[in-house]
This record gives C-alpha cells, sequence and structure tokens, in this order.
C-alpha cells in the first residue's frame, strides 16, 4: 500500500507535460533576468500606436520631405513613390482594391498614417534603418501622404501631435477574421466518390507561364 | 536515389524554354544507370580505400550527391535577396522532421548576425516589473520541447489565380516543421506580473527591419513558446539566432525572430505587418485583418514536378504532408482522378498537434495519365476546400492564406505538371 502511494509522484513525472502545465508558481525564478532601467526602455521602445501614443518629439512639412525622400528613398521608391524597377510602390493605386489589380499604397490601403511614422522610424532606409533623425521621418512622411493625396496642402506639417488623428481614406476598409462563419462550409463531410460533374479537365498548366526557377539558376549551395 | 542524381536531375530540366521535360523513364530505358566498374560483380573504390577518418568533418553535411536538395529562390518575386524568400525542398525529404539547413527562409533585412553575448530580450509595459534577460537567464529557465509547423501565410500565394509554379518547393515550400526547445511565454509574463487591462503584446526583432506583430494575450498566454533550439541545436542565424517567438499554428509571420522586446499593452498596434501586408483583401475591396490562424492544407511531395516518377507503372508510394494550425490532422484523402473519386491515405509517424504530419498512398499505377491530388481535415472537422471554393468566398487578390488543394498532372512518362482542373 504504502509502496503504490510512494510511486503516484513517480507516475505523474512520467507523463510528458504539455507546455502549457508549467507556470510561474512551480517554480522560484526569482534572480533570473534583472529589471529593465527607464534608460533601456526609452532607447529600445520605438513603437507608435494609432492614435499617436509613443511617437517621437518632432515635425516636419511635406516640402521639406520631397528633398529628403528624393535624396534617401528616391533610388527605390521613385521620386513620386511609383517604385523604381520592382522595388515597392508607396503612392498611387487609388481606387483599385476592388479591381483586377488592386494597388495596396499608403493613401490606397494603410489605415492610419501612425504606421508610416512607426515603419520608416524603425527599418528606412533599407540598409539603413534608424539613422534619420525624427523631424525627416515626420516630413518624409508628410511628403509620402502628400503623394497619396491623403493631405492635399503642401505646406502640410507632420508632427508627433497630429500623427494620430490624420484620416486616412481606407481607415475602414478592414473587418475582423471572420473564416469561422463566413466560412463555415468547409467545416462539412466531404464528398468520397462520385464528385463532380463528368471526368476532370485540365484548365490551366503551369508550363503555359514557365516562371519556375531552371535547376542551375544560382542558388545557394550546401558548402 | 543512384550515385548520379544531379544528371539524371538535368535530363529532367533541360527542356524547350526551360520547361520541365521528362527524360525517358530509367526503368524502361533497360541500360542500368551509373557506372559499371562500381557494381556487381566488380568491387567500387569505396569497397578498396579508406575514407575521411573522424572528426574531418566536424560538422557533418549531406553527401556530394545530395547538392541539389537546397533551399531555393524565385529571384523574380523580389527586387532584394534581402527582403525575400527561399523555399524548403519539401519534394525531397520525407518524415515530418524538417533538416535545420533545409527550413525555408523569409527576411525583411537579411539575416541579422546577432552576438548572443550582446542579446538581450526586454519585457515592459502593464507589467508590475519591466524585465530584461540575457541569453544565459533565458536559458536557465525551465523548458519544454514541441514540434510545431511554421507556414509563410503566403506559401501558395503565387497559385491564387491559377497554376503558375512548377515544384511543390515553390507552390508549397514556406513551411517547415522542427523540435523547438524554449520556455513557455507565459512564465516570463507571470516573472514580470501582468496589469488587469494587459490584453495585447507586441513582439519585435533585433534585426536591421526591426520586425514587429502584436499578438493577443490570450494566445500568448496559451501555447506561445521564446525558443533558443531547433531540433536539439541553437536556432540556425536564418531562423532567429539567438532567440525566437514560436506561435504554433499561427502565420510564421508572427514569428518574430531574433525576439529582442516584448511591449505588453491594451491594444493591438496595427503596424506595417499587420496592416499593409498580413491582411487578406477580398474581392469587395475589402480586407480581413488578424488571420492569424493557418487554415489545414496538405500537398503531395512525391510524385511532384520536381520528383517524378521513375519507373513504368507498377507499385508506386506517393506520399505527402498535412497540416492545420487549428490541432491535429485528423485524416488525408486522395484522389488519382481530379477530385471525383477519393480514398484514405495512411498517416505515418506522429500524428502531433499543429505539426507536418506524413502520409503515404501506396498504389498500383498502370502507366496512364494521373490527376493527383490530397485533401485534408483536421481534428475541428475543418476539410481543405478546393481552390474554387476558395475562390468563391475570398476572390483572388488575397495573397495570403492559400490552402486550395492542389493537383499535379501524371503523364505516361512519368513527368508531372502543376495543373489545376475543372
Ligand atoms: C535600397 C532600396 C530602398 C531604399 C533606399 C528605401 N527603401 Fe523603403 N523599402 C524597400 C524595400 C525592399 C521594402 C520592403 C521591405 C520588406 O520586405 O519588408 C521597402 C518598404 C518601404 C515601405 C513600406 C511599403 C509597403 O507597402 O508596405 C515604406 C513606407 C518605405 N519603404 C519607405 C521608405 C522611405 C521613406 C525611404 C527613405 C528614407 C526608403 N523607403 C528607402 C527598399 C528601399
Amino acid at each position: 500500500m504504502s509502496r503504490f502511494r510512494n510511486l503516484l509522484p513517480l507516475v505523474g513525472l512520467c507523463v510528458a507535460a504539455p507546455a502549457l502545465a508549467l507556470d510561474a508558481t512551480m517554480f522560484d525564478l526569482s534572480g533570473i533576468g534583472r529589471e529593465a532601467t527607464a534608460e533601456e526602455i526609452a532607447g529600445w521602445a520605438i513603437d507608435i500606436l494609432p492614435d499617436g501614443t509613443g511617437a517621437p518629439e518632432g515635425r516636419g512639412t511635406v516640402a521639406e520631405g520631397e528633398d529628403l525622400f528624393v535624396m534617401y528613398c528616391a533610388v527605390c521608391h521613385g521620386d513620386f513613390g511609383e517604385g523604381a524597377g520592382r522595388w515597392p510602390q508607396l503612392a498611387g493605386g487609388t481606387g483599385s482594391l476592388a479591381s483586377h489589380d488592386p494597388i495596396k499604397t499608403v493613401g490606397s490601403y494603410w489605415p492610419y498614417a501612425s504606421i508610416l511614422v512607426d515603419y520608416i522610424n524603425r527599418s528606412m532606409p533599407f540598409g539603413y534603418a534608424q539613422s534619420l533623425t525624427p523631424d525627416e521621418v515626420y516630413a518624409i512622411s508628410a511628403y509620402i501622404l502628400w503623394l497619396g493625396d491623403v493631405v492635399l496642402d503642401d505646406d502640410f506639417e507632420l508632427s508627433h501631435e497630429n500623427v494620430g488623428r490624420i484620416e486616412m481614406p481606407n481607415a475602414g476598409g478592414f473587418f475582423p477574421d471572420d473564416r469561422e462563419t463566413a466560412e463555415s462550409h468547409f467545416w462539412e463531410a466531404p464528398c468520397m466518390s462520385d464528385c463532380g460533374a463528368g471526368a476532370a479537365q485540365i484548365t490551366m498548366r503551369a508550363v503555359v507561364l514557365d516562371v519556375t526557377p531552371e535547376d542551375d539558376s544560382p542558388g545557394a549551395r550546401i558548402d | 536515389m543512384t550515385d548520379t542524381p544531379i544528371p539524371n536531375r538535368r535530363r529532367f530540366l533541360i527542356g524547350a524554354g526551360g520547361a520541365l521535360v521528362a527524360a525517358p523513364a530509367l526503368a524502361n530505358s533497360g541500360a542500368s544507370p551509373g557506372n559499371p566498374a562500381n557494381q556487381p560483380p566488380k568491387v567500387p573504390e569505396w569497397s578498396q580505400f579508406l575514407g575521411d577518418g573522424v572528426a574531418v568533418r566536424a560538422y557533418g553535411k549531406p553527401s556530394e550527391h545530395e547538392a541539389h536538395v537546397i533551399r531555393r529562390d524565385v529571384q523574380w518575386l523580389t527586387a532584394s535577396r534581402e527582403s525575400s524568400v527561399s523555399f524548403t525542398p519539401i519534394h525531397a525529404l520525407d518524415g515530418s522532421i524538417t533538416p535545420n539547413g533545409l527550413c525555408f527562409e523569409r527576411h525583411h533585412a537579411g539575416i541579422a548576425e546577432v552576438d548572443p553575448v550582446d542579446h538581450r530580450l526586454m519585457i515592459h509595459g502593464l507589467v508590475d516589473k519591466p524585465l530584461i534577460f540575457t541569453m544565459e537567464d533565458l536559458m536557465r529557465l525551465p523548458r519544454v520541447n514541441v514540434p510545431y509547423f511554421c507556414e509563410c501565410a503566403a506559401n501558395s500565394g503565387m497559385e491564387w489565380r491559377g497554376a503558375q509554379l512548377n515544384g511543390a518547393q515553390f507552390t508549397h515550400g514556406m513551411v517547415h516543421c522542427v523540435m523547438y526547445t524554449g520556455t513557455p511565454l507565459r512564465l516570463l509574463l507571470e516573472m514580470a506580473g501582468l496589469k488587469p487591462n494587459a490584453e495585447w503584446l507586441l513582439l519585435e526583432g533585433a534585426d536591421a527591419a526591426a520586425m514587429t506583430r502584436s499578438v493577443p494575450m490570450q494566445k500568448a498566454l496559451d501555447d506561445v513558446l521564446i525558443a533558443w533550439r531547433m531540433n536539439g541545436e541553437m536556432l540556425r542565424p536564418e531562423n532567429g539566432y539567438p532567440v525566437r517567438a514560436v506561435i504554433p499554428g499561427w502565420e510564421a509571420n508572427m514569428w518574430v525572430k531574433w525576439l529582442r522586446r516584448i511591449a505588453v499593452g491594451d491594444r493591438p498596434w496595427y503596424h506595417r505587418e499587420e496592416t499593409s501586408k498580413y491582411t487578406d483583401l477580398m474581392a469587395d475591396g475589402n480586407a480581413r485583418k488578424f488571420t492569424f490562424v493557418m487554415d489545414a492544407k496538405s500537398v503531395i511531395t512525391s510524385p511532384s514536378p520536381q520528383a517524378p516518377i521513375n519507373h513504368a507503372g507498377g507499385f508506386t508510394v506517393l506520399s505527402g504532408l498535412a497540416w492545420s494550425g487549428r490541432g491535429r490532422i485528423a485524416g488525408v484523402d486522395v484522389s488519382l482522378d481530379g477530385g471525383r473519386n477519393w480514398q484514405h491515405a495512411r498517416l505515418d509517424g506522429p500524428v502531433w498537434d499543429k505539426a507536418l504530419t506524413r502520409f503515404y498512398f501506396e498504389f498500383d499505377w498502370d502507366g496512364r495519365p494521373l490527376l493527383l491530388q490530397s485533401r485534408a481535415t483536421d481534428e475541428t472537422g475543418y476539410v481543405q476546400p478546393t481552390k474554387d471554393a476558395l475562390r468563391a468566398v475570398r476572390g483572388e487578390n488575397s495573397i495570403y492564406h492559400q490552402n486550395g488543394i492542389q493537383t499535379w498532372h501524371v503523364a505516361p512518362s512519368g513527368e508531372v505538371e502543376n495543373v489545376e482542373v475543372s
């Protein structure tokens, strides 16, 4: 009897614990890691929310932004945000979202202006991220908003004060994931035999397009 | 595999306009491939002379005869390889675990080469005590081992309008499955102490894209891992060394690599990767947002365009992968006639939650053309839809979450082509 009781905890240990079974109350983890200082957080916490919370202090106008954009960004994105070669297009596409060839840009698609300031501030120019001052980021963002017809006045100034209040044309264009209701028929038992009408016919072939890379294209090698 | 797979492959790949053209099936030719001097009754060189000693290959690599089994990219897709994708060679692999060096890559600013000594993970925002961890700190924490698939939401995204790329590697290769070692994010959040209004997290990478994604708290407390190992060894730089997020069953873009910061907030951030990208544009011009979970999906990896049938009829093993972001795979059906009739495939190996599951279907091929399809069902009862059923709901502009049934056409020569059927 007592042997059996002693065995119980061991039996428990032999069962694989699902990942979520672990929680901090099971262990004394104090002393692992340390408190982050306000200075450390301030240096890294660059994220901006749609209402402008977190936006760095600064300001810049469309006109100032144009010169900066041509200098730092146009080589890839084109002088007017039209995109050079296959680099991303940043302007245009208004009214295209329901068409056969939708063009998703800041003006045609993005729901908040904060995204632009946040994104440029964290990752552009491509290859030299986090090199622009906040004033430069606001000026360039103002210029991109102007290119996208979001603002019309070239004296327009963007700043930490108004970035959360810019009305974007497609702000209402997004709705939460509704797959479980809109696609509930994908949960129905499938057909197993004599499905569809007549024999299956080929309607499209990949070789017609022929865009597959060839085997001896300069791909990576294992050594 | 014979000892000359590369020349054989080339014969498949050199054809008019670079299209994939099958060489005559080897079994038909009568001649034995390779070098007769190495075959019975002769004794090959490797049976006579010494090979490399131990530790000559201090970090082992596959045989030189497998040099074609590599990640590949599609260069016309993107303007630069630093913001691009390479694909897992799923057509050349078996089982359900992906070798580390073959896991697909998606970078937004190239591979960050992070020195683990200098790397820090910071947790701050709506917490009682903001914390900062070194890698040594993180690796002292209790840890778990779990295999998960990781699939880019844009996997198969080039195929929305129809068959485009001739190879399972290119149509379905933005997926991999490895065993992660890490600590539940829940532990870190409990250590920091969540404020009552903590509802969302922002994960941020240490690469030059400073990649960010918002993650709802419920998921974070459920099964998200902060992982530093894949298949037992430390993460590869391509996959986020020294530490990444693992968001089981959800789109790979959220699995932030080179993870450096977790901000705790009360609402989503709506950053570029969850607005401009990773929103699913519907036919009417409105877009679904926060479509995190990956729907159930499957693909036949062999035969497939890069893995044609090399024999003339007879016993044939069809093999493929199935997975679901909602849980375990319950079953896979296979059709040889373009979806008119279906038979159950055989699941083989472990059937893990939110992981790649291997299936086989063995049959006698009569040498006539085939229209191969596979269809996954997961434990919630979700059945992988046809591409047309998917398009009927979503249109063709979605880019993301294309999990429709794939069709491969097998010709009498054994050559396989990506097609769509009525
Ligand atoms: C060397 C080429 C290059 C330069 C220079 C460059 N960019 Fe980019 N830009 C890119 C690439 C590549 C991407 C996509 C990155 C990715 O894959 O995440 C991008 C993305 C963007 C986007 C997001 C586009 C979208 O639709 O989501 C914006 C906005 C942007 N860049 C702004 C700028 C600004 C502002 C500058 C100048 C300060 C700049 N870029 C300089 C290459 C460049």
